[in-house]
């Protein structure tokens, strides 16, 4: 028989924990729910490949099932993978870690992002981030207990932290700078001498630095730099990195932490309470992603590079001015001469020309003002979503809001 | 300058202007290294991909393994002009391996194609013998995939 009783309710009005209430949703969810209504969107509002993942590694997923690779792996990961990944870094940024004590493989690099700033966030204590920034990072420090401290940065300075802004910032609860460089959404690359005034700061206040890396390989035509490769920033850095962008490997959910062993031990206590290990498949994909993919990474970045050129070029001619992105794969133009604010722009191009982009405040209040296309689509579809853009906006000149 | 050339044999129509944009060059630049490349014969041709089962007009092709008797001077070149001229003849190249040339030949229906080998290929004075291997379907061609499945689009929209 049916129960056709109400649900019982209860008096109790903290039955959410007040942290996670009062966490705002992210920017991204609603404009998600505004695009399902809207049909044969071209969207430049994904935030990942459109690549699949190149056949051999797919390939290496499905054999290790066949293969009834189906248990749980060692907590930190596979030794094979642990070892492989310890070779990678050290072959292409000069760093070393012990494979057996300073690297953790994670569920995507989401994970080695939470689990580091919950493993060295105090209640109250502050990490700095840049802002614009990657949607989870505020939010991920609120839940682990601690205060996000925004630091502006703008196309002036290329979208790169300027130290002097985060000195600013410092107080006695400081305890981490957060970064993501190649950026998401503006682009951005840090260079060497930006990268060392930040490490310099992180010395003379003895702060962390959590460095999430996840965009290295998307660089053009410059060098990625590597936080921990910096003089004295290996013991005070934490790297976070992981698959999903550089082998196009977002739905298997596979990352890596790599620190010092006291971290390292701190962050895997939380992971083998939490996740126990990161799923066995995509581990056994990693490996051959590391061992066979390089000429695959670089299709792809010549790829990107191609529709990188013809995006930015596109909308600096169309009137929105665009600062170059020399790494991930996001351009983040500015609207401000449309008059609309970010959110505005978005809606509307997207109802009356059926392009997705996303307002660049989903990315935080310094964000306002900008828009974040991403280039990881079809070359015929960034130029027909740029013709529709290049109609939109002599459309809102005509007839200004 | 290489990758002018990628983009041309993914995309016979893109444009200078599209070319120069994607390899930041000026487009006088491309245009000029294009011009040369139609000279010169690095670029041979440029041609649609053209997927004649859509039509109900797909042509039969069969794979010809030739043995021949290599000509003194001259090796398999000679013998291999002779056959390629063939009109029937799709592709044609030497090879190692068990056999000497492998030839593809296309013809409007199996009597073609059997008359072409019966009647021209094998009465040559230097094929010793031929193979013919009917294609039963073709998968993948110069790179391209046939019979794709209709595009899925599995990304979402908006993701961050």
């Amino acid at each position: 028989m049916l129960n056709t009783k109400p649900a019982p309710t209860t008096a109790r009005d903290n039955l959410i924990s007040q942290k996670v209430d009062t966490l705002p949703p992210s920017g991204i969810r609603k404009f998600f729910d505004l695009l399902s209504s809207v049909e044969d969107v071209i969207s430049l509002g994904i935030g990942e490949p459109d690549f699949v993942t190149p056949w051999h590694i797919r390939e290496a997923g499905t054999y290790s099932l066949e293969k009834g690779y189906t248990m749980y792996t060692s907590n930190s990961g596979m030794p094979e993978l642990r070892r492989e990944l310890a070779h990678y870094l050290e072959l292409h940024y000069g760093v070393n870690y012990h494979p057996e004590h300073e690297i953790l493989v994670t569920t995507g690099s989401s994970e080695a992002l939470d689990l580091a700033l919950r493993a060295i966030i105090n209640p109250g204590d502050e990490v700095i981030i840049p802002n614009p920034c990657y949607v989870a990072y505020p939010a991920d420090i609120i839940l682990a207990g601690g205060m996000p401290i925004l630091v502006p940065t703008n196309e002036e300075n290329n979208f790169i932290v300027r130290a002097t802004d985060i000195e600013a910032r410092i107080t006695k609860r400081t305890k981490a700078i957060l970064i993501g460089y190649p950026a998401n959404p503006t682009g951005a690359v840090m260079s060497k001498k930006e990268a060392g005034a930040i490490a310099g700061l992180a010395k003379k206040y003895d702060l962390l630095v959590i460095s999430d890396e996840l965009y290295a390989r998307l660089v053009y035509g410059v060098e990625h730099i590597c936080f921990p490769s910096l003089p004295g920033m290996k013991e005070r850095t934490i790297l976070i990195s992981g698959f999903s962008k550089s082998h196009a490997m977002t739905g298997w959910r596979i990352g890596y932490v790599a620190a010092e062993r006291r971290f390292i031990q701190a962050l895997a206590k939380i992971h083998q309470y939490t996740m126990l290990s990161a799923p066995t498949m995509a581990q056994m994909a990693a490996i051959e992603a590391l061992r066979n993919g390089e000429s695959e990474v670089e299709k792809m970045v010549q790829e990107y590079n191609r529709r990188r050129r013809l995006m930015v070029k596109r909308l600096n001619e169309i009137g929105l001015p665009c600062f170059e992105p020399k790494g991930a794969f996001y351009a983040f133009p500015s609207i401000k001469a449309t008059g609309m604010n970010s959110e505005e722009f978005a809606e509307k191009l997207l109802l009356e020309e059926k392009v997705a982009v996303v307002p660049g405040t989903a990315f935080g209040p310094y964000g306002e003002g900008f828009v974040r296309c991403c280039y990881a689509t079809s070359l015929s579809s960034i130029e027909e979503a740029l013709r529709r853009m290049d109609r939109f906006i002599r459309k809102s000149r005509l007839n200004p809001a | 300058m290489k990758e002018i050339f990628e983009i041309l044999e993914q995309n016979a129509r893109a444009t200078p202007e599209q070319i120069s944009t994607m390899v930041d060059k000026p487009v006088s630049k491309v245009e000029k290294i294009i011009k040369q490349a139609e000279k010169d014969g690095t670029i041979l041709k440029y041609k649609a991909i053209i997927n004649w089962s859509k039509l109900d007009k797909e042509d039969i092709q069969a794979l010809i393994e030739v043995r021949v008797t290599p000509q003194r001077d001259v090796g398999f070149d000679a013998i291999a002009e002779h056959i390629y001229q063939f009109p029937e003849v799709y592709s044609a190249y030497v090879v190692s391996g068990t056999y000497d040339l492998a030839i593809l030949v296309k013809g409007k229906n199996m009597h073609e194609i059997s008359s072409f080998v019966t009647e021209k290929l094998a009465p040559l004075e230097r094929v010793q013998s031929t193979v013919t291997h009917f294609l039963l379907k073709r998968y993948k061609e110069n790179g391209e995939i046939f019979h794709l499945p209709k595009e899925i689009n599995r990304r979402l929209p908006i993701t961050p």
